[in-house]
């Protein structure tokens, strides 16, 4: 844009350098806000992938679908009634109910199937849910007003929006509550016993189906509670899902496929990355840095970067 | 099964050499040169999927790849088409060679999501590289594809040559899945470590299949490119792809002649409900997921498992 390429490059020795290397270090304080807001996002749609992942060894394509629902129900529900913290709670309710759906009448009845079979009708899913979407919504974005305000905060030469803000909180809320709820509370700790052994978590007596069910049902909450924290800037449209949904893949198999503290480092990393690059190469190509990233992971290090075995 | 081949395959070529007396519009037979396209894509990507049991999801790139070659080369460099086909075929070829090499080392989700990472950042590039592909508005004044002066612009004379090829991919396909490799690839698709030790060198087996199956879709794309005389990028995303699965599933794994079904029904269903054009995608979804859930081995042959079924139970309650 304003010569930001150059400005890298080679920095005169100068007072227009000088003020190049401020206007630079403004610019990549901005990749890296703009980085970790996505990157925060993308981690909640890969700790939905990782749990789905533990308690099931499925992976579950339609996980894309689940944000781009939360942000567009958020959006109808505001529309009805306009109090957020309403449109917020009952959007990610009525996600989460279709999650448990979609696990009863996709998932349970084919368990046992290859995964070729497991990632076609998953596959199937996504691309049902988006019709039914791009039927109810339509192809138009909508916007859902940002949670407090549009007022940018400055940052020394940076800008950032109170949104970005939203996002960062409001997802490290709801990780670290899931990692609590893993670690301290007994069903917590009954799923992750089901997703080291889960044979030997029948045979203690733990309902293997319920804590299957209740993978669903959390991994489709923190898919849409992530759409509707990014819909305020990036608008919500029926089609939003699928590049959402791929990105936090790759951020859970960047971190380490079913590791919760890799799916954060993931996310944040392939966040920060995309950004980077779309800032300072293209913004073209843009979409393309994190399938690249995935790629190169999966040749080399296909564990991921936390992960145990390959 | 073996003896009722010859007389399937007389009656098939027999059927494709009339239908264009009876079909004389050139709509129908449109309709019918892209079911021979999606046919050779299908019949590649079940090789792939349904014999070798490795997933693609990102088929619509090799397609894309011999399509923007073909084009390109053409229109933009005056190229001979046959040697614009040939170079899209090389480059296919060498594409999924060099990818296949690290991907086949990966099983199921993992190489589900790089075969799809690899469609999505070459779809990208048909997006962003305009100046060598036109970028989103596409590429158009391809030539056709001409034999000695004989040019093939017309629907009639593509059929032809697409149905030419498409049979000749057929009974090549029927024929390499009862041969040695056919069994190789059966083992493989049924246990790996079995197949590696019966002495199959599976990595190379898989790495052959999967580049041979990329040459059937730039073969493809090349027809695709030279029978439209335009491309763009939309014809070559993910949803493509998912589509190629659809065909392969509806037609039935593992089956030869279902990937011409598969792929006969799934091009005809869009244009049946051309007034419902919103409502394609979702069909596309329920009919993957019905598919998949009730009747995995696909249309025919799980409509006919369901029926024998039913006979033999009330057979058996008959005699009981």
């Amino acid at each position: 844009m304003w010569g930001r390429g150059r400005g890298l490059a080679a920095p005169a020795p100068s007072p227009a350098g000088v003020h190049d290397t401020v206007e630079t270090l403004a610019a990549l304080f901005q990749y890296l806000i703009s980085g970790l807001t996505n990157g925060a996002i993308y981690a909640l749609i890969a700790l939905g992938f990782g749990i789905i992942f533990n308690a099931t060894h499925i992976i579950n394509f339609a996980q894309g679908e689940f944000v781009m629902l939360g942000a567009l129900m958020a959006i109808s529900l505001y529309q009805a009634v306009p109090w957020l913290p309403a449109a917020f709670v009952g959007a990610t309710l009525a996600v989460t109910l279709l999650g448990l759906v979609f696990e009863r009448l996709a998932l349970r009845p084919v368990r046992d199937r290859s995964p070729l079979t497991l990632i076609i009708i998953t596959v199937g899913g996504a691309v049902l849910l988006k019709g039914l979407a791009m039927l109810w919504w339509g192809k138009e974005a909508y916007n859902l007003p940002p949670f407090s305000g549009a007022q940018p905060l400055h940052l020394g030469p940076a800008t950032l929006l109170p949104q970005n803000l939203w996002v960062l909180g409001v997802a490290a809320l709801l990780l670290a509550g899931l990692e609590a709820f893993f670690r301290l509370t007994l069903t917590g700790k009954a799923m992750r016993a089901c997703a080291y052994n889960p044979v030997a978590a029948r045979l203690v007596g733990i309902p293997a189906a319920r804590m299957v069910q209740l993978s669903f049902a959390l991994s489709a909450a923190l898919g849409a509670a992530g759409g509707i924290l990014i819909a305020p800037l990036t608008l919500g449209v029926y089609d939003m899902g699928t590049m959402l949904g791929l990105k936090g893949f790759s951020a859970a198999i960047l971190g380490g496929l079913g590791s919760s503290l890799g799916g954060v480092l993931g996310g944040l990393l392939l966040g920060v990355a995309e950004s980077l690059a779309s800032g300072l190469i293209s913004s073209g190509y843009r979409d393309a840095v994190a399938f690249f990233i995935l790629l190169v992971v999966l040749f080399v290090r296909p564990q991921g970067l936390l992960g145990g075995k390959p | 099964m073996k003896g009722r081949r010859p007389a399937l395959w007389g009656g098939f070529v027999l059927a494709l050499a009339l239908l264009p007396l009876w079909l004389r519009n050139d709509y129908y037979l449109s309709l019918l040169n892209f079911i021979g396209i999606h046919t050779i894509l299908v019949v590649g990507l079940n090789l792939l999927m349904g014999y070798a049991g490795q997933i693609s999801l990102g088929h619509a790139a090799f397609f894309g790849v011999g399509a923007y070659t073909s084009g390109i080369l053409t229109a933009t460099y005056g190229l001979n088409p046959w040697l614009a086909l040939a170079a899209g075929l090389v480059l296919a070829g060498l594409l999924a060679f060099l990818i296949g090499i690290p991907a086949l080392k990966l099983r199921g989700y993992y190489l589900a999501m790089a075969t799809l990472g690899f469609g999505v950042i070459v779809y990208i590039f048909f997006v962003q590289a305009q100046r060598l592909t036109g970028g989103p508005s596409g590429l158009s004044g391809i030539p056709a594809l001409a034999l000695a002066g004989f040019a093939f612009h017309s629907p009639l004379r593509l059929y032809a040559l697409i149905w030419a090829l498409a049979l000749g991919l057929l009974a090549v396909s029927a024929g390499l899945v009862d041969s040695r490799l056919g069994r190789a690839l059966r083992a493989l698709h049924d246990s790996e470590a079995a197949a590696e030790s019966l002495g199959i060198n599976t990595q190379r087996l898989k790495l052959l299949i999967f580049v041979w199956s990329a040459l059937y879709a730039a073969l493809a794309g090349s027809l695709y490119a030279h029978t439209l005389n335009f491309i763009a990028p939309s014809s070559f995303d993910i949803m493509f792809s998912i589509k190629l699965v659809t065909m392969v599933v509806v037609g039935g794994m593992a089956s030869i002649w279902g990937s011409l079904l598969g792929a006969g029904v799934l091009t005809v269903l869009p244009e049946l409900l051309v007034v419902f054009h919103d409502f394609e995608v979702v069909i596309f979804g329920a009919i993957l997921m019905v598919v998949m859930i009730f009747l995995p081995r696909g249309l025919v042959r799980g409509l006919l498992d369901l029926w024998e079924y039913r006979h033999f139970r009330r057979e058996g309650s008959a005699r009981g």
